[in-house]
């Protein structure tokens, strides 16, 4: 188990660098589906079989898809591919990348505190819909009201 | 089952942020900046899981799923705007947008 | 009846006010009526309380209106005080005033700012009324501050001359010098004694200094300074010819019978505190003479005929003050009223005869007006006799008065007499050349204008105009017998020792003004002109002509301060050109421009800009958060 994590953890930190440095989109896209597909792993090995197959399902599966499905609209290919190569010199990296190591020794050192050790326990879908229909409930009405916005929205502002 | 040390879990979420706040600053073309946007909230809904298996109840799959949610809605209102950037702009480059200097 | 007196300033202020709320709108009939029956009103009812005041028993009486401001201790009201010197001063102001304002509905008839004219007039009284009948010292400097603005507003009347305006901020910063001694001395009065009423001030004052004590010649000389500025006397004497520049009503009123009076009213009211420090009541007196002598040399240069009117004044007040220096308290209010009378109808005339020769001033542009301008002429006869004090007239009697106290002075007597006697020459030359030089010899006056446009010269003076002058040519010939009633008032002071002049001094005294006369027609009369005559042989005298420029010029006095004065300030104001303070003030505003122009370089619009300001934004805050 810890060491399906840690791979699982590779193979995810892999894929999205793959991701960020990608001059293809269609790549990226894939690359990207690689690394949350991964991360859904980790979420069985944490034992939250759920959330593992919401992320696989709805992230990988229809969000992902949506990019995939608008990219093959536009036709961004091969044109943006000649772009992309001029745009990323190394140089512009340079600062971002000092930033964000700050940004990430400060996270570092906020985060790392405890040193225990996760024994993971199945959090199964019941215990998971006992919660949302209880205590989430206003939360779960909340975030419809966020997709219901969210539909409008995107019909209004992609239509000609 | 063997243990997983909890702070491994955080820092990974961690990495995968940083990872994701590299490509928003960095890359030049906003389907790219879109992915990476959809990175840093993946790595939130990792966080978030990762605190909930440490202390075993169901509230951290609760909120992935508010993420998750939150991640649809945003992702095809974005993809739209880039619709209409790509129609009005015929190109994705984000610096065209510079229109409001000053 | 003295119940009333709160009503005395409160017409001519109401007069005051409705013209003013009238906004000059009221036709001029309707606001020449305001403003004259304002005076008349404060006339009729000064006349009652004097009526009254007079047959009974001479008690002052205090009326308090109201608390004016209460602050600790120092609680002064609106309260006015009456007693013989108040009598006195209210029948003057509100008499002559009346007589006045009656004039002016003729003088100033055709000018487009009537209505204001008589506004500032009323204000004037109301303001002069409050000077004189206050209480305490601050009610009295509220009304020595409205009688000085009422002075700039009125010499800067014609304010579409820029010299006029001029002319007016002269008058006003002059006697604000004066003011400030004045305040000063309230100050230092307040803090010594505790209160500023009059009556409790001065018997505190009695009481608690010695004479000749260093507090008592500070309060003293500082109030000393108030009067010079007020009453154009050295070295604060520079305004009043200047401020010849506006109507001649107004240097009739303000500028020969009330407000130039009121350092001599408030020397007589606070004269306990005079008499508590002789050196400065010397000074008084010094003051006095040498401002006589020097306007009087200076009055017989002068060619514009207000001018020597207003040098005139000047010298007059000298006498009042000489008087108020040897202690010869009535004699100076007496000489006050009767210079009333004849200051007040000798400008009046000159009015009249400004405005029948068209606006001319320059009397040796005139000549021969004695046929023209009967009215005129008669006036300025009698008031001129008056004024150089020929037997009989009123001003013989009030100088006389004077002289004789200064005589009895113990140590500068026979000089105090003797300059004052040289004051009256000089008095007698000067006035009767104007009477020779304006009203006989050949007319000079523009003969051949004379019948172009303006026809032959014709004396206007409407009904209006006429009776004024009437009365107060009666008055400047029969005031000498009106009694003062301020006997009462000066009781508790020392009184001087008449002096009892053997028949020489007292002739000489009497003579001299005759002599004068004389004197003036055979400089100045019909003859003067000819071939050998005194007046050639006078100006071929070695050192005549530097004599003439020095007389003319005001002893240079007006030169003097303006290289001392004036030169220096404005060179320092140049310094500040750039108003140092007012780029402190700016300063602020340039840094937040340039503020601003930084904080716009942080909105590039640029995406990726934002993106990574946004970081670093979070990147300080983790920091901040992690350390505290």
């Amino acid at each position: 188990m810890t060491l399906l994590f840690y791979l699982a953890s590779t193979v995810a930190l892999l894929a999205t660098l793959a991701v960020i440095t990608s001059t293809h989109v269609v790549h990226a896209l894939v690359y990207l589906i690689v690394s949350l597909l991964a991360v859904a792993v980790i979420f069985f090995v944490l034992g939250a079989p759920f959330a593992a197959m919401l992320e696989a399902i709805v992230y990988a599966g229809a969000i992902m898809v949506l990019f995939l499905f608008v990219m093959m609209m536009l036709n961004l290919g091969q044109t943006t591919e000649q772009e992309e190569r001029e745009w990323l010199h190394p140089r512009t990296w340079v600062g971002p990348s000092v930033l964000v190591l700050v940004l990430l020794v400060q996270l570092g050192r906020v985060l790392v505190g405890e040193h225990t050790e996760i024994t993971p326990v199945e959090v199964g879908v019941r215990d998971l819909s006992l919660l949302l229909f209880g205590p989430w409930l206003l939360a779960v009405e909340l975030a419809s009201m966020l997709l219901l916005g969210g539909l409008i929205a995107a019909y209004h502002v992609a239509k000609k | 089952m063997e243990a997983i040390p909890y702070e491994h879990g955080l820092i990974l979420a961690a990495l995968l942020f940083v990872c994701g706040l590299v490509g928003v600053l960095t890359r030049r073309n906003i389907v790219f900046v879109l992915l990476s946007l959809e990175i840093m909230l993946n790595a939130c809904g990792l966080a978030f899981v990762v605190g909930s298996a440490r202390w075993g109840h169901a509230e951290g799959q609760a909120m992935f799923m508010m993420i998750l949610t939150l991640a649809a809605a945003e992702v095809a209102v974005g993809l739209g705007l880039i619709i209409q950037m790509y129609k009005r702009f015929q190109t994705v480059d984000i610096s065209v947008l510079n229109e409001m200097k000053g | 009846m003295a119940e009333w007196l709160g009503l005395l300033p409160a017409f001519p202020l109401a007069g005051f006010l409705a013209l003013v709320l009238t906004g000059g709108r009221l036709p001029r009939r309707s606001a020449g009526i305001v403003g004259v029956g304002s005076v008349a009103i404060s006339f009729l009812l000064a006349l009652v309380i004097a009526g009254d005041y007079l047959t009974g028993p001479p008690e002052p009486v205090t009326i308090t209106l109201w608390t004016w401001m209460s602050a600790g201790e120092f609680a002064p009201g609106i309260s006015f005080y009456l007693d013989g010197l108040s009598v006195v001063m209210i029948l003057i102001i509100t008499g002559v005033g009346f007589l006045i304002h009656l004039y002016s509905t003729g003088f100033m008839a055709g000018d487009p700012g009537f209505a204001r004219f008589f506004s500032y007039m009323n204000l004037f009284v109301a303001s002069m009324l409050i000077l004189v009948l206050a209480d305490n010292l601050v009610l009295l400097y509220l009304g020595w501050e409205g009688v000085g603005l009422c002075s700039y507003l009125l010499i800067g009347f014609w304010y579409d001359n820029p010299a006029n305006g001029a002319a007016a901020r002269k008058a006003f910063v002059v006697t604000r010098v004066g003011d400030t001694s004045m305040a000063i001395g309230l100050f230092l009065l307040f803090a010594e004694l505790g209160t500023l009423d009059i009556q409790q001030l001065l018997a505190a004052a009695g009481g608690q200094w010695e004479i000749g004590s260093g507090v008592a010649v500070a309060a003293a000389a500082l109030l000393l300074g108030g009067a010079v500025g007020k009453s154009a006397q050295l070295p604060l004497q520079t305004w009043l010819p200047d401020a010849m520049a506006g109507p001649t009503p107004i240097s009739a009123l303000i500028h020969a019978a009330t407000m130039v009076t009121a350092g001599v009213y408030l020397i007589a009211r606070t004269h306990v505190l005079f008499e508590l420090a002789p050196s400065v009541q010397l000074l008084v007196a010094i003051i006095g003479l040498l401002t006589l002598l020097l306007a009087g040399f200076t009055a017989l240069m002068q060619r514009d005929i207000k001018r020597i009117l207003a040098y005139s004044t000047i010298s007059q007040i000298g006498y009042m003050f000489l008087a108020l220096g040897v202690g010869a308290w009535s004699a100076a209010v007496f000489h006050l009223m009767t210079h009333a009378f004849f200051k007040a109808l000798l400008f009046l005339a000159a009015g009249t005869v400004i405005l029948s020769l068209h606006h001319e001033h320059d009397i040796f542009r005139m000549g021969g007006m004695r046929k023209r301008l009967p009215l005129a002429y008669w006036s300025f006869l009698i008031g001129s006799a008056a004024l150089t004090a020929l037997p009989f007239t009123s001003g013989f009697y009030s100088k006389d008065e004077i002289l004789l106290a200064a005589l009895a002075q113990p140590d500068y007597g026979v000089l105090l007499w003797s300059g004052g006697v040289l004051g009256a020459f000089l008095t007698a030359v000067y006035s009767f050349r104007l009477v020779f030089v304006a009203f006989f010899g050949p007319m000079h006056f523009r003969q051949e204008t004379e019948d172009a446009h303006h026809g032959p010269v014709r004396e206007i003076a409407g009904i209006s105009m006429a009776l004024p002058l009437v009365v107060l040519a009666l008055l400047s010939l029969v005031g000498g017998f009106i009694p003062v009633p301020v006997e009462a008032v000066f009781a508790s002071a020392t009184q001087y020792e008449e002096a009892h002049p053997s028949m020489l001094l007292h002739g000489i005294m009497i003579a001299i003004p005759i002599v004068g006369v004389v004197l003036s027609w055979l400089l100045y009369g019909e003859r003067a002109h000819e071939a050998g005559s005194l007046r050639q042989r006078m100006t071929t005298l070695p050192g005549a002509g530097f004599l003439q420029r020095l007389w003319f010029n005001g002893w240079y006095m007006d030169a003097l301060y303006n290289a001392l004065l004036v030169r220096p300030f404005v060179a320092i104001a140049r310094l500040n050109r750039h108003d140092l303070v007012d780029q402190g003030v700016t300063f602020s505003s340039f840094m937040a421009q340039v503020g601003n122009r930084l904080l716009v370089l942080t909105q590039t619009g640029n995406l990726r800009w934002y993106g990574v300001s946004m970081v670093a934004g979070l990147v300080v805050v983790l920091a901040i958060g992690a350390w505290i």
